[in-house]
């Protein structure tokens, strides 16, 4: 399914978000489960269906990294799932380097202020990673959407640290 | 057919004013709402009261529901069931705690829960269905005439099983179920129709068995839930409950009878009723033979259940870090629920969120009175395409894997309906079987969750092992309950699914349940599912001949003379009396159209995104 399409916006990474999300709306409006409660079961099924596929494609499409996924499986490129071995090492060493910060986050003397720099740093990187994926999709060329494809690896790995740190930050305010 | 959206001005019929109403139904009380005249009000009973005690007394050959099963909770505490929502969907090993909190007798019934009482054993979903029936007869005595449909609240943080547990007893009720609502929904659209209030809100519900928070965003009619949690075991029975261990630590009995147990309760609750306004409460107990006087101070009472008050708080604050929220983004909390009129609940809650929280409708009626405005809606009362609610489930649901450990399928907080598939392959050669078990929770481990059902896929294709792709669809619909599908993906073999609900009634169960109930004799039952069908009969014939009126140019004149031919036999046989002919003609009538059903859903797709002006949403 192309969700792109389905709200009817070009297929671009630089998607404007204020407008998918009232197509979002217009579409639950007409769409959702409670517009046909006096329809009959079949119709009442395909309501749930359809406003399930409208959930997920606007799920999918408001998030960078589902996005990006998606703009590449449209092209024909599917980002599999198991772990693929990177081959640059300045981002594996920097990668161990964040995970030792942040494994000896509860020993240091101000934890708020180590989560503060290592969260400036990850947003730092998260964004240039993003503005650079940005550009690899709007090549359109086949070398350029498998670099895309690395940059979304990338990408994951840092949205796993924060979502990490975001745990650690957890326990240490309860 | 779908999409039968009458634009402005062009409705479909002229139609009739339908009957519909809002439930809530609590564990300490319930209450019936409707919209009349445009305003949505709480119904008054027989006893010239609007809440009804969620209370239900057996005797040898009655069932006494209310306010005169509660008088005789002190002298038949062992056959009037208080509470007993804390029950729903629950397994018997689940309620053990509960054991000696309550003054009956719970037994295990096939794994779940049931009560022993004068009249046999009775389970939730019957006990439940009592009440229901009451509040529906009050609604029916009131606005003359049968009900068409009923909104049901449920707690946020109820999960499926919970769930499936109400719509089952208002099945058994022999009610129709419109929608099962999330409380804090509920009150927000009471608060948000009545205020216009906009901007992101919380919903603060302590009830007397559930604590539900709830973050909403409210915009121009659409309520988009952002997110929810909470503790479907936590309310102010635990409030009652910690007041009782306090007094008996003063009077020294350590061992309650039932009886006994039922007056501590009773004592305790109108104590903590007191302490609204007063700074200290006399109570008076018998103790062997004599009396027990003393007093319980507001500063007391508050030590006692301050423990309780701060696990609601922690709630708030996680559920704030699911919305990606901070407090000072919150710009109104709405207070629901009658523990909140406790002080100390109001000035931790005033304290976390830096506002003063909303209490202007009264916090027992809000949630009915937010059900009822929405089954006003869906019953078709009001074309009114403004309002969306958009909910979220309130836990993950996901699969054991190897090792014990869950895989989650769909995340809490998603927005329902939804739906997610995942694959799973064959790991024996020639394998026709599969078994999943399905579980809801946030742990890792499958023991530390709720387990759902066990499904056991069956009629896989004979392949070698890893050949057969399995698809296993996940679909949460807007009642927020869980059916599965499944696929296997080359051959397109639907592979059959039976489902083994962990905690709940089976299908069986519940139309055994249904027969054997007193409100429907055999002959009543046939001509329910007569006229069912003919409903649905009729639902079918309008929608299709609606869709004809717009869309007849999507179909080939061939289409169009069968489906023509389906409506009219459809339409001779819904006359007769015939409930199996009927439901052919109506499956035949559906399998015909289900194309035309799919072009006219993309057309409308197109149609609502294009030469529309964005500002309109």
């Amino acid at each position: 399914m192309n969700y792109f399409q389905l709200f009817n916006l070009p297929a671009k990474f630089d998607l404007d978000l204020t407008e998918l999300g009232s197509r979002y709306l217009k579409l639950q409006k007409q769409f959702h489960p409670d517009q046909h409660s006096s329809g009959s079961e079949r119709d009442k099924l395909l309501a749930v269906q359809q406003t399930a596929n409208i959930n997920d494609a606007y799920h999918s499409l408001k998030q960078p990294l589902m996005r990006a996924e998606h703009l590449l499986a449209l092209r024909g490129l599917k980002i599999s799932h198991e772990q693929r071995s990177f081959t640059d090492p300045l981002f594996l060493m920097q990668q161990m380097e964040l995970r030792e910060q942040l494994a000896e986050i509860d020993q240091s003397a101000d934890p708020d202020a180590v989560i503060d720099t290592i969260e400036r740093q990850l947003q730092q990187q998260k964004k240039q990673l993003l503005q650079q994926l940005a550009t690899a999709l709007d090549s359109e060329t086949a070398e350029q959407d498998q670099q895309a494809a690395d940059l979304i690896r990338k990408l994951k790995f840092f949205f796993k640290l924060q979502q990490e740190l975001e745990l650690i930050e957890q326990q240490l305010q309860d | 057919m779908l999409l039968q959206i009458a634009e402005p001005g062009q409705s479909a019929a002229p139609h009739q004013h339908k009957l519909a109403a809002g439930i809530d139904l609590g564990t300490t009380n319930s209450l019936v709402a409707t919209v009349r005249s445009g305003e949505a009000k709480t119904l008054i009973n027989s006893q010239g009261r609007d809440m009804l005690p969620s209370v239900v007394r057996y005797t040898a050959d009655s069932v006494v529901v209310g306010d005169a099963a509660m008088a005789s909770a002190v002298n038949d505490a062992e056959n009037t069931i208080v509470s007993v929502k804390r029950l729903m969907g629950k397994g018997y090993n689940e309620t053990l705690a509960l054991k000696d909190k309550v003054p009956y007798q719970l037994i295990d019934q096939q794994g779940l829960v049931a009560i022993n009482t004068v009249q046999g054993v009775k389970n939730p979903v019957e006990v439940s269905a009592e009440i229901l029936a009451t509040l529906a007869n009050t609604a029916s005595e009131t606005l003359g005439g049968e009900l068409n449909g009923v909104v049901i609240t449920v707690p946020a943080y109820f999960d499926d099983a919970q769930r499936q547990a109400t719509k089952d007893a208002a099945k058994l009720a022999g009610l129709n179920v419109m929608r099962l609502l999330n409380e804090p929904t509920a009150a927000a659209l009471a608060y948000g129709l009545d205020s216009g209030q906009e901007g992101v809100i919380a919903v603060y519900d302590l009830g007397g068995g559930t604590f539900d928070i709830s973050i909403l965003r409210l915009r121009r009619g659409v309520f988009e839930v952002l997110a929810t949690g909470g503790d479907s075991a936590l309310g102010g029975d635990d409030f009652d409950h910690a007041i009782v261990s306090y007094l008996q630590q003063h009077t020294g009995e350590a061992e309650l009878s039932h009886q006994a147990m039922r007056q501590y309760l009773t004592t305790a609750r109108s104590i903590k009723e007191q302490l609204t306004d007063s700074d200290t409460v006399n109570f008076s107990l018998p103790v062997a033979g004599s009396q027990f006087s003393g007093a319980l101070s507001k500063t007391e009472f508050e030590q006692l259940v301050a423990p309780l008050v701060k696990k609601t708080i922690r709630a708030c604050r996680q559920v704030l870090r699911d919305a990606g929220l901070t407090s000072d983004e919150i710009v109104k909390v709405v207070m629901v629920g009658g523990s909140t009129r406790v002080p100390l609940v109001r000035t931790e809650v005033a304290t976390f969120f830096a506002t003063e929280p909303l209490t202007s409708i009264d916090p027992d009626k809000v949630v009915a009175i937010g059900a009822a405005i929405q089954a006003n809606v869906l019953v078709g009362n009001k074309a009114d395409g403004d309002t969306l609610l958009l909910d979220v489930i309130p836990l993950s649901l996901g699969l054991e894997t190897m090792g014990g450990l869950t895989e989650k399928i769909i995340p809490r907080n998603t927005v329902i309906p939804v739906a997610r598939a995942q694959e799973f392959t064959t790991f024996k050669d020639g394998q026709t079987a599969m078994a999943l078990h399905v579980v809801q929770g946030e742990r890792e481990l499958v023991e530390d969750c709720r387990s759902l059902a066990r499904f056991e896929l069956r009629g896989i294709p004979p392949m070698p092992a890893g050949g057969a792709h399995i698809r296993v669809t996940f679909q949460v619909d807007a009642d927020g309950l869980l059916s599965v599908t499944a696929q296997e993906k080359s051959t397109g073999v639907q592979a059959n699914i039976q489902v083994k609900p962990s905690y709940g009634l089976s299908d069986d169960q519940v139309a055994t349940m249904l027969k054997g109930s007193m409100q429907y004799a055999r002959q009543d039952m046939q001509l329910r599912l007569l006229r069912e069908q003919q409903v649905e009969a009729e639902r079918v014939l309008e929608a299709v001949s609606q869709a004809l009126k717009t869309d007849a140019a999507l179909l080939s004149a061939q289409e169009l003379t069968t489906i023509k031919q389906a409506l009219t036999n459809l339409a001779e046989v819904k006359q007769g009396d015939d409930t199996a002919a009927i439901k052919a003609a109506i499956e035949h009538t559906n399998t015909l159209t289900d194309d035309f059903a799919a072009r006219r859903m993309d057309q409308s797709i197109r149609s609502a995104l294009t030469g529309h002006n964005v500002d309109e949403v």
